[in-house]
């Protein structure tokens, strides 16, 4: 199960909203080994592209050398699909390398309709989990 | 030469779960063999069957990436950082 406040899915919500048709990327921070996504990082997508998104390799450097310094581990990733459902591409699978991640999709493609789902992927292997927001974290 | 070398969480399975651990080289290809020599199989997840860098991992030497300094050709100093990052990417389809 993936617990995020309201304020952190707004956030990524919005993120995904305003990068629309581009898809959006970004990671929630939180204390190692907490399970707590805590701080919205929103990353620049280096593909700017509706279909493929990628973070930058000098912005990804900064980022694990921020939550290195800070305690922190990347709790959330997520992305959006601007025109797909919010579940986890080909691409997505063969790419993810955070076993401990949740990993969160976004759809866009409905302007009126938030769909938001979390799964872990480790080894090529999809778990869709439940996400529970909650007021405060 | 003494370098330390940064171990991201998904190849921490190499190495014990050890999250940093030193390396010797004169380059990044050297480098990478004299881990391999203790972490087997570590070299794999990093160059692809035609010597290069795998597309989707970033490797970085002080605050470098090495693809912009001469890739497994970029020279060590001691006391380098190194780091092992795997890209963070996707797509729709």
């Amino acid at each position: 199960m993936l617990t995020l406040s309201t304020a952190t899915y707004d956030a990524i919500v919005a993120h995904a909203r305003r990068d629309h048709p581009d898809e959006a990327c970004g990671v929630v921070a939180g204390p190692e080994g907490s399970d707590r996504p805590v701080r919205v990082i929103e990353m620049l997508n280096a593909a700017r592209s509706p279909t493929f998104y990628e973070f930058d390799s000098a912005d990804l450097f900064q980022l694990y050398k921020e939550m290195e310094a800070n305690d922190e581990e990347p709790v959330i990733v997520y992305h959006s699909h601007t025109a797909t459902e919010a579940y986890p591409s080909r691409t997505d699978i063969n790419l993810a390398q955070e076993p401990n991640a949740h990993y969160v999709l976004v759809s866009t493609r409905q302007p009126d309709t938030v769909e938001f789902r979390s799964f872990r992927i480790v080894q090529g292997t999809v778990t869709e989990e439940p996400v529970q927001v909650v007021a405060e974290l | 030469m003494a370098v330390e070398v940064k171990i991201p969480t998904i190849l921490r399975t190499y190495t014990d779960g050890s999250k940093a651990v030193p390396g010797d080289g004169a380059n990044l290809a050297a480098l990478l063999d004299d881990l391999e020599t203790r972490y087997s199989g570590l070299k794999a997840r990093l160059i692809t069957d035609d010597g290069s860098l795998h597309r989707f991992v970033n490797i970085y030497v002080n605050d470098e990436d090495v693809r912009f300094t001469g890739s497994l050709d970029t020279t060590l100093s001691d006391g380098d950082s190194v780091t092992i990052l795997p890209a963070v990417a996707g797509g729709s389809f």
